[in-house]
């Protein structure tokens, strides 16, 4: 407790070095968990986009159905069977039928996915309402990415061409209803969105779906000869490979801003101990073991980022939460990553990444303050009175 | 001064490396110490005066040779049982003052009584007693920095002094001192000397410390040419 207690004197003592280390080490603490926050915040929003937007609490997938090879789209639909068929009336399943299709905006031609979907499905975030047909035209929804790259409002017609399941080529035109705002590219890039009853249709599919879709968890695996169940977890194993692959540059950077900050401490106790060797031998004279010597400058250097955790605290907290609560603006251009992003990112802050933050930049310090402190036990006290460098 | 011997030092030697040879500071010293004695180990610079203070203050220890302080020997004491007799036996006076230059007048002086767990108002009583003592009363909130070097050298002796030790080694004391406050100092030792009956050793050239000590013990090249005691009133 005394050594405790002289170490802080010690600290306070030191004025402006001290303070100026503490406010090093507390940008780095911010640092470090705005970083972690932020990723955090993003992985969390890019799943949750998935599965709002697209994955569900997960999906049967027709036993053909290969969503990394066009080609098996053809033959990727079935009807639905029996021990389902309750759970699609009730909607607590919704289907969808895939097919490939061209459509032809401002004289361009473009390959697109045609996903048909109830209208009045209320699993996915799709404004699929839109898809409401008054028989005059066939309404179609994309996403504002589509738009944007075939150049398509609201209101505008385009025709589409596709291939029913004889192989015979048709074509019509169709009205787009409405542009949804989404950050998950998989449904909006090269997409249109139909009615499935239009899509059963155009395909001569009657009652045929490609892929269900469920409103909850907890479904147990029901699959049958031409369905297989896949569940939200292997659903978001690509997006969980690619939070992986981030999550490790975040270390990188992590480790980066942990060694400078480091740096700091490490370069104030090797100074103090070559400065303050008078001192370390008046410790010794007065009656403290080297051991006790040793153990307060290893305490004087780890309470740096105690006092850099409430200095961080202090700024932190506030800074922090407002971008919590308002979040931070992405210029739109980040979508082009290939992964959910917002235009807004939310960064989250949790206990576990505050309190863990703490203990390792604790833990660090104490090791690079004790790292340095250690020739304090092979100085000659004798020769450290006089302040002699060894 | 009474006839306890507190420090027996017999064919003390003590060498140092220095190249590929080494070099001998203390060569032979015999010498006793009893308690309450006014003691000045003198000679130039490189006789061993510093050397023998530290072995005396267990901050060294012999090559060869004995050095019985308080009856435990230097040489084989543990690290942690000689810092238990400076903690508790002996005080320091340096050159310098080696004050913590962030402590306050008072905490400087109760950093021995802190180290030996004494409870908070005792250790009030023993710091304000030992401020008194050297006359500093009025600068216990004062940092050294705020001090003059008389007043700094009187802060180490309070400190020095503050848990009653049965030695107090000064190293030099005066020698950033001018003539007044050196005076000034030495009489404020001499009175403790005589009422605490500390025993005081000091290592110094100065003739100032020389014409206060009760003996003086000439050191040369490492030994000792002479030992002569002055009866005083």
């Amino acid at each position: 407790m005394l050594v405790f207690k002289l170490a802080l004197k010690n600290l306070l003592g030191a004025g402006l070095r001290t303070w100026l280390n503490v406010i090093v080490l507390s940008f780095s603490f911010i640092m470090i968990i705005w970083l972690k926050g932020l990723l955090e915040g993003w992985d969390r929003q890019a799943k949750n986009d998935m599965i709002k937007w697209e994955i569900g609490a997960g999906q049967f997938w027709h036993l053909s159905y290969d969503p990394f090879d066009p080609l098996t789209l053809s033959d990727s639909h079935g009807t639905i069977p029996d021990v389902l068929s309750d759970s699609v009336k009730s909607g607590s399943l919704v289907p969808v039928l895939l097919s490939q299709g061209t459509i032809y905006p401002n004289g361009r031609m473009q390959s697109v996915l045609i996903k048909g979907i109830s209208p009045e499905q209320e699993v996915l975030a799709l404004p699929s309402l839109k898809l409401k047909s008054d028989d005059i035209d066939i309404p179609a929804i994309i996403g504002k990415s589509m738009a944007g790259s075939t150049q398509l409002k609201e209101g505008d017609y385009v025709t589409i061409r596709w291939r029913d399941k004889n192989g015979t080529f048709d074509a019509t035109e169709i009205r787009i209803a409405a542009i949804f705002d989404t950050n998950v590219p998989t449904v909006d890039v090269g997409q249109v969105w139909l009615s499935i009853d239009k899509v059963r249709e155009m395909m001569l599919l009657p009652g045929e779906a490609t892929l269900l879709i469920t409103d909850r968890k907890g479904w147990q695996s029901t699959d049958t000869d031409e369905w297989i169940f896949k569940d939200q977890e292997t659903l978001l194993s690509d997006i969980e490979n690619i939070i992986k692959a981030k999550s490790f540059v975040g270390i990188i950077i992590w480790a980066i801003l942990l060694m400078m900050a480091m740096l700091a401490v490490f370069d104030t106790q090797v100074l103090s101990i070559f400065r303050r060797q008078k001192e370390i031998g008046t410790y010794v004279a007065l009656g403290m073991t080297r051991g006790q010597v040793v153990k307060l400058f290893t305490i004087e250097g780890a309470m740096h980022s105690v006092l850099a955790t409430i200095v961080a605290a202090l700024y932190g907290f506030p800074l922090l939460a407002i971008q919590a609560i308002r979040g931070i603006s992405i210029p739109l251009e980040s979508k082009d990553f290939g992964i959910a992003m917002a235009a807004k990112l939310y960064p989250v802050y949790s206990l576990a990444l505050i309190s863990g933050t703490v203990i390792i930049v604790l833990l660090v310090t104490t090791i690079v303050s004790y790292w340095p402190s250690r020739k304090i036990a092979q100085l000659n006290p004798t020769e450290a009175l006089r302040g002699r460098i060894q | 001064m009474n006839n306890e011997v507190i420090i027996n030092i017999e064919g003390l030697k003590k060498h140092f490396p220095m190249g590929s040879g080494r070099f001998t500071a203390l060569n032979g010293i015999d010498l006793t110490f009893g308690r309450g004695e006014f003691a000045g180990l003198i000679g130039p610079s490189g006789s061993g005066k510093t050397t023998l203070l530290n072995i005396i203050g267990t901050l060294d220890v012999p090559s060869e040779g004995k050095a019985i302080i308080l009856g435990e020997s230097v040489g084989n004491l543990s690290a942690g049982a000689s810092a238990s007799m400076r903690k508790s036996q002996l005080g320091f006076i340096f050159q310098s003052y080696n004050l913590f230059q962030v402590y306050t007048v008072f905490e400087n002086v109760e950093f021995p009584l802190l180290l030996q767990k004494i409870d908070a108002p005792k250790r009030k009583k023993m710091v304000l007693d030992a401020l008194e003592w050297v006359g500093l009363t009025d600068k216990i909130k004062s940092k050294p920095a705020q001090l003059s070097g008389g007043e700094s050298q009187r802060v180490a002796i309070a400190r020095s002094m503050v848990k009653r030790p049965a030695i107090v080694l000064a190293d030099e004391p005066t020698a950033n001192l001018d003539a007044a406050n050196s005076h000034n100092i030495l009489q404020t030792m001499e009175k403790l000397n005589r009422e605490l009956h500390t025993t005081f050793i000091f290592a110094t050239h100065d003739d100032k410390v020389i014409g206060y000590v009760k003996r003086k013990i000439f050191l040369f090249d490492g030994k000792v040419v002479k030992d002569e005691k002055i009866e005083k009133n």
